[in-house]
């Protein structure tokens, strides 16, 4: 289950985010790092130190795409600039998976910037999945979708959270990226217990894990990426890697980011739940 | 609910109370939004009107220092408010988010005003700092692709990262003074300070605005780095010229033949310009 058609095949272990902070420290110090995830939109630009920098990764690293932008839940068609530069960029990365998120974020041509959740409904689940199928023919290889955070839910909704998940990744046959951080910030905006999620979702098909940091506030929880795992997202990716196998996990940490090595120690935690995985078997 | 999120926020960063009917927000957003046992349907709302806000009220923050220093930060946010409710994202990417300020700005000067002019000057600046960080090339010029073409028949191209400005003011030496005055990095850090409002300025001392001065400037990238290289009037006016597709005879013989400038050797001071725009890799071939 950890290879699986989802992300290659491969049998990518613990990554981090590449930040434009630590650029400066991998490529002067080449720190052992099993693999990098990019954010696709920030390096699909037409020249520059971008992509000077990424082919200097590239030489060294393994790399994964991560995208914020495709929005497969928007009502409007694909963007096809949007798709022609993400092609592009697979070209130039050779990922072997490609991920974003199944939420909408768009409309009208209008950009929200942001990762909106969907109402989850049939027809939604369906047009979504169709617009995954769409990008997968573009692009040739395999795409997971991210179960995204939320802060808000929708009177529309015929079913929950998970169920959609499932619908939509079974009808466009893609995979999941499981952000066991996500699963938890939402659980607790809407009171749903965490691990009827992990249970109820096609692990086979789930290509990566995210694990990631957030902010408690007093009636709600932002997902910000900016602190370390807590513990309930711990016990979280401890049950999940038990139900999907040592599939390759990433941590973010985007805001308020702190030294390369910190990060690294920090996603490197996760070891420590991978081994009791390796040891049950 | 896309609409919700477009609406500014109120002065204090709240979603609006009314909607745009005059019925209560909280009515519209009751209307689609389950509450849950902590949040109201419109706090669960206000949350994603205040997350879009801040990210990129936050991005322009990082992007536009100098028309931010030009401004003040208070006046900034409320241009740049006006700004976003008028031309709202079309693009994927917030690198974007900033490409009609200057148009704006000169479209509605009473946000900037009475230094309207030196607002739009900077954020034209700012923008082909943008332009020429990760902008296109193609393959500059060598002395072999021009060898055996005469002047009056060579047509160039300028790099596509190029950009050519005339500005009243001397925005580089503004931006530089700026950029040494603040703490914060201004470009290349992630900045998500989605859960609350933009910063405010810190206390520094705030940087003297320039008085009027016509300055010409190429901003371009070396290295793949940025940097912006004065400009004499000719050496502008050639390089425009070029862009428009004059041949190099017709556009040095445009500016020389409009120079004021009577004591120079044009054919030794043009010769030495072109020496360093080939060096720096500003032409290249049209197809």
């Amino acid at each position: 289950m950890p290879g699986n058609q989802f992300n290659g095949f491969t049998d990518y272990g613990i990554g981090i985010g590449l930040r434009v902070p630590h650029y400066r420290h991998i490529l002067a110090e080449k720190p052992v790092v099993d693999w990098f995830e990019i954010i696709s939109e920030n390096f699909m630009v037409d020249g520059g130190r971008p992509l000077e920098v990424l082919d200097q990764i590239l030489e060294q690293y393994r790399v994964v795409q991560h995208g914020v932008a495709t929005y497969f839940g928007s009502a409007d068609d694909l963007d096809k600039t949007h798709l022609r530069k993400l092609k592009r960029l697979v070209r130039r990365t050779n990922t072997p998976w490609l991920s974003d998120h199944l939420c909408w974020g768009s409309v009208d041509g209008r950009y929200t910037h942001d990762l909106l959740p969907m109402p989850y409904t049939f027809a939604v689940a369906k047009h979504t999945a169709e617009k995954i199928k769409a990008a997968r023919d573009v692009l040739e290889i395999p795409i997971c979708v991210e179960n995204v955070s939320s802060y808000a839910e929708y009177h529309a909704s015929e079913m929950t959270e998970w169920e959609f998940l499932s619908e939509v990744v079974e009808l466009a046959d893609c995979g999941i990226l499981l952000d066991v951080n996500n699963i938890y910030v939402s659980s607790k905006n809407h009171s749903f217990n965490p691990y009827d999620y992990l249970d109820n979702i096609p692990h086979h098909r789930v290509g990566q894990i995210h694990i990631a940091g957030h902010s408690k506030f007093e009636k709600y929880i932002l997902d910000t990426h900016d602190h370390p795992v807590l513990d309930p997202v711990w016990k979280l990716y401890a049950h999940a890697i038990k139900l999907v196998g040592n599939t390759a996990t990433l941590l973010e940490w985007d805001d308020r980011i702190p030294t390369f090595d910190e990060v690294h120690r920090e996603a490197l935690k996760a070891n420590k739940f991978r081994e009791s995985v390796v040891a049950a078997s | 609910m896309a609409k919700a999120l477009f609406r500014p926020l109120t002065p204090r960063w709240g979603m609006q109370k009314s909607w745009t009917d005059g019925r209560p927000t909280r009515q519209v957003a009751a209307e689609f939004i389950k509450p849950n046992d902590r949040l109201s349907s419109f706090e669960r709302l206000e949350i994603y009107n205040r997350q879009y806000w801040f990210r990129l009220l936050d991005c322009l923050h990082d992007d536009y220092p100098g028309v931010r220093a030009v401004l003040g930060t208070k006046k900034f946010t409320r241009m740049a408010t006006a700004y976003l409710t008028k031309y709202q994202s079309n693009s994927y990417t917030l690198r974007d988010l900033g490409d009609r300020l200057e148009h704006f700005i000169q479209e509605e000067p009473a946000w900037t005003t009475p230094h309207e002019i030196l607002a739009a000057d900077m954020a034209k600046f700012e923008w082909a700092q943008t332009v020429a960080f990760d902008g296109p090339s193609k393959r500059p010029i060598s002395a072999d692709d021009i060898l055996g073409i005469s002047a009056d028949k060579l047509t160039l191209c300028l790099q596509p990262y190029l950009s050519l400005l005339l500005s009243s003011y001397a925005v580089d030496d503004l931006l530089i003074a700026v950029k040494k005055n603040e703490e914060d990095a201004l470009r290349g850090e992630a900045s998500n300070a989605i859960h609350s409002a933009p910063r405010g300025s810190r206390r520094r001392k705030p940087v003297r605005l320039p008085k009027k001065q016509r300055v010409f400037l190429a901003v371009h990238r070396y290295g793949n780095q940025v940097y912006s290289k004065r400009l004499e009037a000719e050496e502008y006016q050639i390089l425009t010229a070029i862009g428009r597709g004059e041949t190099v005879a017709a556009a040095c013989e445009g500016a020389i033949t409009q120079s004021t400038k009577t004591d120079l050797n044009w054919t030794d001071t043009v010769k030495s310009w072109f020496d360093i725009w080939t060096a720096l890799g500003w032409f290249s071939l049209p197809r």
